[in-house]
């Protein structure tokens, strides 16, 4: 019997977004299909892998991951190297907070020499993120940017209402940008208009939707995302941009990553849950659209590495 | 697939007699296609008509039967590539498989046993238990299957290609026929007499093929028999291989109507790293498998596969709402904060999650807003100080916390007003943003 195949083809392609310079710049989306279907469109280049560094240890994480983070975890910039040498990741996501401490909170300066220290110490290409607060990112961003001009970051986040600060440091600073949007595709794309209304490029835009962990809203990130690429797929060009997901600091809120054994014995082993549902939140967004995941845990980053070589035949 | 009027026009008279009461075929077709009549009004309609509007009107993917009474699962009837197009209808079924020549194996049945979790007022879990023949040794095989059914937590599995295996499993095991086990299963080679099997006992059979095409020539022989509760393993040399079998699989039904391959299907994650095993059956659970089997029986590999399904077959359709009633974050004591807010299943738990990572204990008022978030609760007046004041009121708060204060979210910090008139409770404005909430609370014992 033969049986034809049902292909779809798209006339459209995601925007190709680099980040970084020289050598070590990495490029995402520019897909012609959905995820991982390679038989009916390109996919050029793979989904990547950003590793979370904080600048102060955070407090809300398990024994587990601080532990197999290592003693590096006190220094953000021997933590970043190590995300390089040892787990071979391509992408560091700075995560500041200090900035927003109600006392003796860092300074804008502060935070812009820790950003430069990591770049030049990883060589990696950086994605920057505030600490999601209004007024202590306002007086960030610009001096961060600064320091890092010309590195072509991707920094973040801009949200629908406040944008116009962070869009025109980065168009000043030759930067990449997050829009962010609280899981609406409407928002989504309006964050994008706005963003590119100021004169932003279309292919400098990577877009967050924001996300929950498995088990906490994970569906409704997931039906997002699959809209997002279907709607861009099928030429929505303000959809078109790739997307990135947080897989490591939202798991690290979850229940099941949190809980001692001693509280629920039925869920098992806690090192096993905790890495198992980072990588199972990645997995899951990956197969809906994701272009960079950021993640935490060493051995979840392992695995994950592993499923995307995988998925893009290159094993 | 429903066919258009046009498609069925094509396949009627053309008379124009008016006898079905309609003045044209055409009109007649507008109708059949909207279901608003039946062909039987037609007194000249074919056979072929008859047979194609039939095809139509069944379901592109079998509804398929696992298990029997409480156990009972059912898999398939799937309607749509994306959630978000409708619903996923029938979640998947989790199996944990056992292979008959492990030394545990009855210690890893009882385990099995235990995989089930109460998350968000649903038991999840695994619902089969596959033991798959390895051993060669009938006695030991059956052994293992009457264990599954005597443990009675989990429908069983059988995976095996030997038809004799089958048979005599069937015999030696007492209550098998009557738990309805998947037979896994049918292939190029047995499918004649694992057919007869399936008949006989009237069970599910799994089938697999190399390849789609040589697994569609294999299920419209083994229909013929008749079987046609049959479930599909594509396969494959890899992950993505599976994952693409899968997705073609559910496209030919839904897309082309291809009954060959309108079935539900299995996918299997196996090896010896057991934490990749959870992740790539992840894959198979949201990318369209009927049944995901996974060769481990950890807990922590189970949790968050009935997680992901949890999240991914929820009809988007409905707004999740949770039970509206007086929650305790930690253990509140009669000092404790009393937090309000709205029933959205997603509003609830982004603040129980927030309030738990400030590691103060309190007491949360869940409001009824039929499951609205909470500016569309105020907006559409499901959420005003009159509801709000009941709602504390009704949880009988009054006898457990020594103070009259409560926080309120601070989208509705408008409402604050009336409802300390309402109330005769001080009201305090809380962040609008959840993630402030840890600050907060802090803040507020501090």
């Amino acid at each position: 019997m033969s049986l034809t195949p049902v292909k779809k083809s798209w006339n459209h392609q995601i925007k190709e977004v680099t980040i970084g310079t020289g050598e070590s710049a990495v490029t995402v989306g520019g897909e012609t299909t959905l995820p991982f279907l390679h038989d009916e469109g390109d996919m050029p280049n793979p989904p990547r892998i950003a590793l979370d560094v904080f600048d102060a240890v955070p407090d809300t994480w398990t024994e587990d991951l601080i532990e197999a983070t290592g003693d590096e975890i006190n220094d953000p910039v021997e933590w970043a190297q190590k995300g390089v040498e040892e787990w071979g990741v391509e992408l560091i996501s700075l995560n500041l907070t200090q900035h927003a401490l109600e006392e003796d909170p860092a300074s804008p300066e502060d935070c812009a020499k820790l950003a430069e220290e990591i770049a030049e110490a990883t060589g990696l290409p950086m994605i920057v993120w505030g600490a999601g607060e209004e007024e202590p990112d306002r007086d960030v961003y610009p001096v961060v940017s600064q320091a890092l001009s010309g590195q072509r970051c991707l920094l973040g986040s801009a949200s629908e209402e406040s944008y116009k600060t962070l869009t025109a440091t980065c168009i000043a600073d030759g930067h990449n940008i997050i829009g962010e949007s609280p899981i609406d595709i409407n928002i989504c794309k309006q964050v994008n208009i706005l963003v590119t209304d100021m004169g932003m490029s279309e292919d400098r835009i990577v877009v967050f939707p924001t996300n929950g962990a498995l088990g906490y809203g994970l569906e409704y990130a997931y039906s997002i995302l699959e809209r997002t690429r279907l709607a861009a797929l099928g030429g929505d060009r303000m959809m078109a941009m790739p997307i990135i997901i947080r897989a490591g600091t939202e798991s690290q809120r979850s229940k099941e990553v949190k809980a001692k054994e001693d509280e629920f014995p039925e869920w098992g082993s806690r090192a096993d849950r905790g890495i198992v549902w980072e990588a199972t939140t990645a997995t899951s967004y990956l197969q809906a659209g994701a272009d960079i995941v950021t993640m935490n845990h060493p051995e979840a980053i392992r695995l994950i590495r592993q499923y995307i070589d995988t998925f893009m035949n290159t094993e | 697939m429903s066919m258009t009027a046009m498609e069925i026009y094509a396949l009627l008279p053309q008379t124009n007699c008016g006898e079905c009461g309609t003045p044209t075929c055409l009109a007649f077709a507008m109708q059949l296609a909207n279901k608003q009549a039946t062909l039987d009004s037609c007194p000249d309609a074919s056979d072929e008509a008859r047979a194609a509007l039939a095809a139509a009107a069944e379901p592109p993917i079998t509804l398929v039967e696992i298990g029997s009474g409480d156990e009972q699962i059912e898999i398939g009837n799937e309607t749509v590539m994306f959630r978000h197009e409708e619903t996923f209808h029938h979640q998947c079924g989790l199996c944990v498989c056992i292979a008959d020549d492990a030394e545990d194996a009855e210690e890893r049945i009882e385990k099995a046993g235990e995989l089930w979790f109460e998350r968000i007022g649903d038991m999840i879990g695994a619902e089969l238990v596959a033991i798959e023949d390895r051993s060669g040794d009938p006695d030991r095989f059956a052994e293992l299957v009457s264990a599954v059914v005597q443990n009675d937590k989990q429908s069983p599995v059988l995976i095996t290609s030997d038809p004799d295996l089958v048979r005599s499993t069937f015999e030696a095991v007492e209550g098998l026929a009557e738990a309805r086990p998947l037979v896994h299963g049918a292939d190029a080679e047995n499918w004649s007499d694992m057919a007869d099997i399936a008949a006989e006992y009237d069970v599910p059979l799994g089938v697999s093929a190399d390849g789609l095409e040589a697994l569609a020539e294999l299920t419209p022989q083994i229909k013929d028999k008749g079987v046609d509760q049959m479930v599909l393993d594509p396969g494959g040399d890899d992950q993505l291989q599976t994952m693409e079998q899968l997705t073609q699989i559910r496209r030919q039904a839904l897309d082309n109507n291809f009954r060959p391959l309108g079935y539900p299907t299995i996918a299997f994650a196996r090896g010896d790293d057991p934490r990749k095993v959870a992740v790539d059956a992840s894959t198979y659970v949201s990318k369209y498998a009927g049944v995901v089997v996974i060769e481990g029986e950890e807990p922590w590999q189970l949790l968050p596969l009935a997680t992901l399904r949890q999240n991914l077959y929820t009809d988007p359709r409905v707004p999740p709402a949770v039970e509206a009633k007086l929650y305790e974050v930690g253990e509140p004591t009669e000092d404790s904060p009393v937090v309000l807010t709205t029933n959205f299943a997603l509003t609830y738990f982004t603040v129980v999650n927030e309030i738990e990572a400030s590691r103060v204990p309190a007491w949360v008022v869940v409001v009824d807003t039929e499951g609205q978030s909470v500016l569309t609760a105020y907006s559409s007046e499901n959420l005003n100080a009159e509801v709000a004041a009941e709602a504390i009121k009704e949880v009988g708060l009054e006898e457990k916390v020594n103070h009259r204060d409560v926080i309120i979210p601070g989208y509705i910090a408008v409402m604050s007003g009336a409802l300390e008139e309402e109330s005769g409770w001080n009201v305090t404005v809380g962040p609008r943003e959840a993630t402030a909430i840890p600050t907060f609370m802090r803040r507020l014992v501090s």
